[in-house]
């Protein structure tokens, strides 16, 4: 009795053991053929040059993330035009779009896609995502292919955002759209409380003082918010530090850089606001998307955003261009900057890096056309007039500017304090996410809790920040 | 068996290589202990495991007493059992995200349900999930809300099972409700009350859902922050996949060492 289990035992482990085998088998067969095919296109063999241009007989075939889902009928019809469009000059080119619903790139599921190689062809990141990306042999160096022809308005483009995509001089990625952070107002409270909303609040003094107006107005309505959870009120803490000139990690790359009279003078700011001035709202511990939600619903005087959290708020939570306007960030030395972009996988052939250079050009980085062609966007019923993205220079933004404006579906003269006093934009720190975990500590302390130790929150954050840089 | 395999047993394997490795440009490397050193050196390490363990014993206290008098209390009632256990069961049917975010509605400082009764009552409004000495308290009382029906109909079967004879000698030998409940009923379910014990231990050291939802998972100050929250952020926020599973390695050290102890425990009273 006890042989007779012990075989079964042993002929279904055998039976386990063979059946795991052959699928790692089959699985590795299946990762080798998607790393060297890519998504199954036949490739030619074109020129080896990178600088050359893809040979109009190589046929190739691109997976590219983030095409508009079904939900979003207008972006994906534009999606499928352009493919249409870039087709008639690259008839061998055969793009193969990827939708997500929801938010195109998650962070979770943008990581575990890294760690299992599965990002298509052409995929899309925050600038932020360059280390993490390169640490994972995820992008190929494409600054070879990137030139005056390939990329025509290459020169054009705001040296500051390409250097976001570059590391050691090398290029890894061409971008899609850029930000800078500035004051976003609800013109409608503004105007209810008897303030300007043409004159956005330029200095923190002038935004304590409008917003305790506005909170004036009761009802619920806060006259300024603030994230302090999920690592976005670290974000924001940066922000406000950066407003001030000052810093979040020093120079060097190892050290905390906010324990000090910048870092006390935001600190104590909106912890008066929040309990002297009872002006930021009673509920806390808010997250991206519940402010937008909140200022959607005239709740909320002002907050720091990006120029395209309106466009969010208009299309998602059923707001009205009309009722919102964007000054710069108060305080002026620096703000956050940001953006994204898309990158090429590592791995799949010269041809392919070629036909994926053509592609974002036509889409993302010529004036008038893809992304840029703004009369069509407005045939469309979608958004013109948000200043986002923002990379252009000389020529190019001259015509682009006077795109924007000549199909403006909204009142760009909410956004001319914004466009009119631009701040110089600064990088995330490094180790981003892990500082802004230890600086979510701060902000939900000084929110919070009315009787908040600042000396002792920000040493704690110090000493924790200190910590996380040491183990670079 | 293939499908534990692959999803089971062979991602258990691959975590237990992963605590003691480092994924730099696609080569993983091996780095010894490293990885639980880095863990050991964060600052939200020992945080987090006294919010686990302050969650644990919380969720406990009420967790495991109250679907254990809801029972008791049911079991009371001759008429409309039926009805009471649906009662009880209605919160497990819901979606947990959707429980979790009515007790954020409820919790709100603002306009929550709960404040305007204090207001109402003219007691003191409370910070519910922005107080740090009161958020972990507020995360436990929604945990158990959404989890007790569960609970309370296995207690209430047991509790079903009890000869009726041994409380009819009880109460001949004088005993009131409480000596019934004391020398009767707990003895009698004393295996599956230990049973409970152990599945809430294990269940309620993995917390994640409920802070992650209700205080965005850290919350004031990281009054709120847990084991497998902290797990989350370093798999999925910090891209660091080694120190995640260093710390899930002792994370699950832990909880076969308490299953362990249970088992002996278990045996050595039933010798």
């Amino acid at each position: 009795m006890r042989s007779a289990r012990f075989r079964r035992t042993r002929r279904a482990s055998a039976v386990t053991l063979v059946s795991a085998l052959t699928l790692t088998a089959l699985a590795a067969c299946g990762t080798s053929s998607s790393s060297n095919n890519g998504s199954g296109g036949s490739e030619g063999g074109g020129s080896s040059d990178p600088t050359a241009p893809l040979d109009p007989k190589t046929k190739v075939t691109l997976t590219i993330d983030c095409m508009p889902p079904a939900a979003k009928a207008a972006e994906l019809k534009e999606w499928k035009e352009d493919v249409a469009e870039f087709n008639k000059t690259y008839p061998n080119v055969t793009i193969e779009g990827r939708s997500t619903p929801g938010q195109c790139l998650e962070p979770p599921r943008f990581t575990a896609m890294l760690k299992a190689k599965s990002q298509p062809d052409v995929f899309y990141t925050y600038f932020t995502d360059l280390p993490q990306v390169l640490s994972e042999n995820g992008a190929a160096d494409i600054t070879a292919y990137v030139n005056d022809k390939s990329v025509p308005l290459l020169k054009d483009i705001d040296p500051n955002v390409l250097g976001s995509l570059k590391q050691d001089g090398k290029l890894y990625g061409l971008p899609t759209s850029n930000y800078t952070m500035g004051l976003l107002v609800n013109r409608k409270l503004f105007k209810d409380a008897g303030l300007n909303p043409d004159a956005p609040p330029r200095t923190w003094d002038e935004v304590r003082t409008a917003a305790k107006k506005i909170a004036g107005l009761g009802n619920g309505v806060a006259g300024f918010g603030e994230y302090s959870a999920g690592n976005t009120g670290g974000w924001h803490f940066t922000a406000q530090m950066y407003s001030i000139g000052g810093e979040v990690v020093d120079a060097s790359g190892k050290k905390a850089a906010f324990n000090n009279e910048l870092g006390k003078q935001v600190a104590k700011n909106l912890h008066a606001m929040r309990w002297e001035d009872d002006s930021m709202g009673k509920t806390q511990l808010l997250q991206w998307g519940d402010l937008q939600k909140q200022i959607a619903t005239d709740k909320l005087g002002m907050f720091l955003a990006a120029p395209d959290d309106i466009a969010y708020m208009v299309q998602q939570l059923g707001a009205k261009y009309e009722n919102f306007g964007m000054g710069p960030i108060p305080g002026e030395k620096n703000t956050l900057a940001g953006g994204n972009n898309y990158m090429i996988k590592q791995g799949i052939s010269g041809d392919k890096i070629k036909a994926a250079v053509a592609w974002l050009n036509f889409k993302n980085l010529t004036v008038g056309k893809g992304q840029f062609d703004w009369a069509r966007t407005k045939q469309d019923a979608l958004p013109v007039g948000v200043p986002q993205p923002n990379f252009w220079l000389n020529d190019s933004k001259a015509k682009d500017d006077a795109a924007r404006v000549a199909n403006a579906t909204m009142p760009v003269e909410n956004f001319k304090s914004f466009m009119d006093n631009p701040v110089a934009g600064k990088a995330e720190p490094p180790k981003a996410q892990e500082v802004y975990k230890v600086l979510d500590n701060v902000m939900s302390g000084l929110l919070t809790n009315k009787d908040a130790d600042i000396d002792k929150l920000l040493a704690t954050a110090e000493a924790q920040v200190n910590q996380v840089l040491a183990t670079q | 068996m293939l499908c534990f395999a692959f999803f089971s047993w062979y991602p258990m394997v691959r975590e237990f290589l992963l605590a003691f490795q480092k994924t730099e440009s696609g080569q993983s490397t091996w780095v010894g202990f490293d990885n639980l050193v880095t863990v050991v050196n964060d600052p939200a390490f020992w945080q987090a495991w006294r919010n686990t363990l302050l969650f644990t014993v919380l969720a406990l206290v009420f967790g495991f007493v109250v679907p254990f008098v809801v029972a008791l209390v049911i079991n009371e009632f001759h008429h409309g059992q039926g009805y009471l256990r649906l009662l009880v069961y209605l919160p497990v049917m819901l979606p947990p995200v959707a429980s979790v975010l009515l007790f954020k509605y409820l919790y709100d400082p603002g306009y929550g349900l709960l404040n305007e009764l204090f207001r109402f009552l003219h007691l003191p409004e409370q910070q519910w999930l922005q107080d740090p000495d009161l958020s972990m308290l507020s995360v436990v009382i929604a945990s158990t809300w959404m989890n007790m029906g569960g609970a309370a109909l296995i207690y209430l079967a047991a509790l079903q099972s009890i000869p009726g004879e041994l409380y009819e000698a009880a109460e001949l030998d004088g005993a009131g409700l409480f000596r019934k409940i004391w020398h009767v009923t707990i003895p009698q379910t004393r295996l599956i009350l230990s049973l409970m014990l152990l599945m809430q231990v294990i269940a309620t050291m993995q917390v994640f859902v409920e802070p992650f939802l209700l205080t965005g998972g850290a919350g004031p100050e990281g009054s709120t922050t847990t084991v497998v929250y902290l797990i989350y952020q370093y798999a999925f926020n910090f891209n660091n996949y080694g120190a995640a599973a260093a710390l899930g390695l002792l994370l699950l050290v832990l909880l076969a060492g308490f299953s362990a102890a249970y088992v002996k425990l278990s045996r050595a009273e039933d010798e």
